[in-house]
């Protein structure tokens, strides 16, 4: 099986992230790979481990990004692809899956692309089903479990998680899946996995590169990042001599509050 | 003069970040007050390939350098001191001492399945009477045809009762004209008639650990188990403690950033005098001094791992990265504890712990007097290290990585 | 036609999310502000009761796709047609659920505009819609905006607008229309029900237990479990029927932290947090829950919060209305007979 598996650069989600004149910045805080798509790259080598074949991370960043790619390729995954691109910094969503679409069609003879559910610093959660649609690839999105895959019989069957619980569907391959946590457990890179991946050579790729003489217009701008308003909440705290007296001034306090 | 951590170095320090954090960090409380060791991390830490992080894979090892042996060291320690400790007894004293001294057929014995983890390992040099002066150590090996028979006591030992093998010196020549030259190391089976281990209980620190005695009684050992020659057994046991130095040095290095990291984020939320205590200089000047101590300790053990890469003698350095880390480990702890206030005192949070766990490192292993002594024989001249029979080999990526 | 504001309507197992009535009413407040009207877009199989609900929320039209391919939501179908018929729109609104955020992303690649998910307030800028939406886990906001590209697509936070009045005497029209089918590629099976019980993200009250719900060191485990990890997830049952209990008796949900849920306490779909579910109840009461910056991720915009932790130096008290520093093994179940008896349970 020939399997594409996205990921992204993000920064730690424990980091204290901050703006200053639109531009983020994280401290010292490190980047990591998108928690999500650690799940993601999992299960693409769990699928290859299954049914053999190569598995290649592939995303789309600036070149620090090639830090979760080596991070990919340590985990087990074959190979990696930067695509890096200076016309692509103002790059919506539009933009961004066709360009990965386009980069999954340069790769060619994909069966099955997966992503995590989305990042841990944009999160819009859309990458996987956009690129879906630019390929015309079905898309399973919010996987929770991979309950059947069937390369020849070019079939795949998944348990997607919803708010009102668990749908089941089938799909045809190739497909675009999309993951959540618990699919997994995401292993630790192997001490082999990392000495191949610092040798490794990572093809870095252009729009030129993928086929796009020209990079589309992203209809989206952000015209401001901001810090939310520090919400100043006085805690006040319920005491007494019992349990019992502790509940039931919280109780009434609730009740002449109207929450209840 | 290159700094910075390869791209290698620094997967390899997250990874085992990761493994202590989500693994062990979650219970090491609840091991610490039971006073026992958890029984699922020498066996992770085996199925990873840390035990074996820094032996040639050709011999069951991951290929790296020492200095990824140091980095996984700061990290483990980082959490847990018992976590070092591992690292310290199973990869530095059975692990690279076999690696340095043991023939081949040796290194196919025990090398490959200590660095697989199928067995684990530990070192047996300290007794009830003789811990800083080992020629004076009472234990005992008498040749008889193609075996010794040993027979002593050895105390304060980590992993005695868990260990597979132990590598125990003992006096082998009883009217040797120089007593440090009537020692010689073998690899003990632990599990042989004659060998009895016990757990002590009631140490200050590295609770969560296993720290025991080894009693050996008429117990047969091969001749084909001998580390080195007949009387070289001094010179194994310091090649075997600049092996396990060297973990300590690292792992202090840890507790000292552990230290920094739990009271700079408790001075940046405790308030008191209407802001939080992280603006006030005296919390400062600790938090200062944390941060000067982890990067000296740092640099420290960095350079001593590089020149164990070069295959160039370092005992001068290892031994002052040793005593260097441990003092500061403790003071670190000391301070994060001030830093904690009464919280501090409470085993709600971990910086007591890391006190305790500090405490022990500048005791064992060679203590911090006598790595003063050390030092101070190399920097007067009264010291020359000669060549060693047996060196440790130099790193070297290609041939250390080869199936 | 004029009615250009598009509001899409979810629904599951013919029930309409609550949220979808939200996308409506900011519909309707686009449309006045715009001078234009509310084109309801109901896609489905026997929904034509929905359709009708959707002009007493506020739709003046209702588009009606009502077809057997329908019945399940599949995304390919359901694009194909939303596509067809929002190209004519303005602006389409959609609440932000399991299926609506991936439906308006594939609708945004099929007319080639902009779409901004999770958008917690907006303001309008001539004929654009500048949309606040969180990034970092809520740490940071932005203002996004598809200046040129039609129609605007946005998805909104559950309960971040206020929910419309039904008015059973309003008047629209309710078109039917026919649905885009294409060559269809997937196929759904069945369903499994969710392991929370009322929706976490639509709940207007939620009742969460964190780690700390599950050490009660008073209790002690029948002599039948040995294994020491049995004993804790033993521990930790009888901990959240605590939690559970006040949750029923405020006619709550239940959620967890991320904590309890990788100690294996808990179902991964109770999560409440970054990695998890993202709320926004009237009430969130956090039971032994710390406070760690993941989890307050999650219910950070909740309108009160109460904390009921032993460590009164806990982070979470910062963002507390109220809070109890004590033994929650006394004072949850204390609070539950409390409110049972003030609310005449």
């Amino acid at each position: 099986m020939n399997i594409v598996v996205c990921v992204k650069q993000t920064p730690d989600t424990a980091a204290t992230v901050s703006v200053e004149d639109g531009v983020v910045s994280w401290g010292d805080s490190p980047l990591v790979l998108n928690p999500w798509d650690e799940y993601a790259v999992e299960e693409a080598l769990r699928i290859r481990e299954a049914h053999s074949g190569q598995v290649t991370a592939l995303s789309l960043g600036p070149e620090a990004a090639m830090e979760a790619l080596k991070l990919a390729l340590a985990m087990g995954c074959e190979q990696a692809i930067l695509i890096n691109d200076p016309a692509l910094e103002d790059a919506d969503p539009l933009v961004v899956s066709k360009v990965l679409a386009a980069a999954i069609k340069k790769i060619g003879e994909v069966d099955l692309v997966l992503f995590g559910r989305g990042s841990v610093d944009n999160d819009t959660g859309i990458t996987g089903p956009q690129v879906a649609r630019r390929l015309n690839w079905p898309v399973l999105s919010l996987v929770a479990d991979i309950t059947s895959l069937d390369p020849e019989g070019r079939t795949i069957a998944v348990e997607r998680m919803i708010d009102e619980g668990r749908q089941l569907v089938r799909g045809s391959l190739p497909a675009v899946v999309s993951v959540v946590k618990g699919i997994n457990e995401p292993r630790y890179p192997s001490f082999m996995g990392i000495r191949k991946a610092s040798r490794a050579e990572m093809p870095i790729w252009s729009t030129a590169d993928i086929g796009l003489d020209e990079v589309p217009t992203p209809a989206m701008t952000w015209p401001e990042i901001f810090a939310p308003l520090k919400v100043e909440t006085e805690c006040e705290m319920i005491e007494g001599e019992t349990p019992e007296e502790v509940a039931a001034r919280l109780a009434d306090r609730l009740i002449e509050e109207k929450v209840i | 003069m290159d700094f910075s951590l390869t791209a290698e170095h620094e997967m390899v320090q997250k990874m085992v970040r990761d493994f202590a954090q989500r693994e062990v960090a979650p219970t090491i409380k609840v091991w610490d007050r039971k006073q026992d060791m958890a029984p699922h991390i020498l066996p992770r830490m085996g199925k990873l390939g840390i035990l074996g992080v820094c032996f040639p894979v050709r011999y069951g090892g991951q290929g790296m350098d020492f200095v990824s042996l140091g980095l996984v060291c700061e990290e483990l320690e980082a959490v847990d001191t018992t976590l070092r400790v591992v690292m310290s007894v199973h990869t530095g004293l059975a692990g690279l001492t076999i690696l340095q001294w043991g023939t081949n057929e040796q290194k196919k014995r025990f090398l490959e399945p200590l660095a697989r983890g199928d067995l684990i390992g530990c070192g047996a040099f300290t007794e009830p009477g003789a811990g800083s002066d080992i020629s004076a150590i009472q234990a005992t090996g008498k040749r008889d045809g193609d075996q010794y028979i040993l027979n002593g006591e050895k105390m304060w030992i980590s992993l005695a009762t868990k260990a597979d093998i132990a590598i125990v010196t003992v006096r082998t020549i009883p009217d040797a004209a120089k007593p440090s030259r009537s020692l010689s190391t073998f690899v003990v089976d632990l599990h042989s008639p004659g060998v009895t281990t016990g757990d002590i209980h009631g140490k200050l620190g590295v609770r969560a650990g296993s720290t025991g005695w080894i009693s050996l009684q008429d117990v047969r050992v091969p001749v084909e188990n001998r580390i080195g020659e007949q009387g070289e057994g001094f010179k194994v046991t310091m090649s075997a403690l600049d092996s396990g130095r060297y973990t300590v040095a690292a792992g202090a290095t840890g507790l000292i950033r552990a230290s920094l990291k739990a009271s700079v984020d408790y001075a940046n939320e405790r308030r008191a005098f209407g802001e939080p205590i992280a603006k006030h200089q005296l919390i400062q000047a600790k938090i200062a001094r944390m941060a000067q101590d982890y990067e000296i300790a740092r640099l420290l053990y960095l350079k001593a791992g590089w020149l164990k890469n070069q295959g160039v003698r370092n005992t001068r350095e290892t031994s002052m990265a040793k005593r260097f880390a441990t003092a500061a480990s403790f003071t670190a702890a000391s301070e994060a504890i001030q830093v904690h206030g009464a919280y501090g005192y409470s085993d709600e949070y971990d910086v007591e712990r890391f006190m305790r766990n500090a405490r022990g490192a500048l005791i064992y292993e060679g203590s911090n007097e006598i790595q003063i002594l050390i030092q101070a024989d190399y920097a007067l001249g009264h010291r020359r290290d000669k060549p060693l029979r047996c060196e440790m080999p130099v790193y070297d990526p290609i041939d250390w990585q080869e199936a | 036609m004029a009615n250009k504001i598009f509001a899409y309507i979810d629904h599951f197992g013919g029930q309409v999310l609550p949220a979808s009535w939200e996308a409506v009413g900011v519909a309707r407040s686009l449309a006045d502000q715009l001078g234009s009207g509310v084109t309801a877009v109901v896609l489905g199989h026997e929904v034509e009761g929905i359709a009708n609900q959707s002009i007493e929320y506020g739709a003046d039209q209702v588009l009606l796709g009502d077809d057997p391919e329908l019945k399940d939501y599949r995304p390919e179908l359901f694009a194909g047609t939303l596509s067809h018929l929002a190209a004519e729109a303005e602006v389409l609104i959609l609440p932000t659920t399991s299926r609506t955020r991936e439906l308006a992303g594939m609708v945004a690649v099929d007319l080639e505009t902009g779409m901004a998910p999770d958008v917690i307030s907006f303001e309008i800028d001539g004929d654009a819609i500048l949309a606040t939406r969180p990034i970092y886990a809520g740490k940071l906001l932005t203002k996004v905006v598809c200046r040129e590209k039609r129609p605007q697509i946005i998805t909104l936070r559950t309960r971040a607008f206020p929910k419309p009045e039904p008015e059973s005497d309003r008047s629209g029209e309710v078109v039917r229309v026919e649905v885009v089918i294409g060559e269809v590629v997937t196929e759904v099976t069945g369903y499994k029900p969710s392991e929370a019980g009322v929706s976490l993200t639509d709940a207007a009250i939620i009742v969460s237990g964190g780690r700390g719900v599950s050490n009660n060191p008073k209790l002690t485990p029948p002599n039948e479990i040995t294994d020491e990890k049995e004993q804790e997830i033993w521990r930790a049952q009888q901990g959240f029927a605590l939690v559970r209990d006040l949750a029923e008796t405020l006619g709550a949900a239940m959620g967890a932290s991320r904590a309890a849920v990788d100690a294996g306490y808990i179902p991964y779909a109770l999560q409440v947090g970054q990695t998890g579910k993202v709320v926004s109840p009237d009430l969130y009461v956090a039971c032994g829950i710390s406070g760690a910056i993941q989890h307050l991720a999650g219910m950070r915009t909740s309108k009160m919060i109460v904390a009921i932790n032993r460590d009164s130096e806990a982070p979470i008290f910062k963002l507390a209305r109220f809070g109890v520093a004590g033994d929650l093994f006394d004072i949850v179940p204390a609070l539950t007979r409390a409110l049972k008896e003030r609310l005449g349970k």
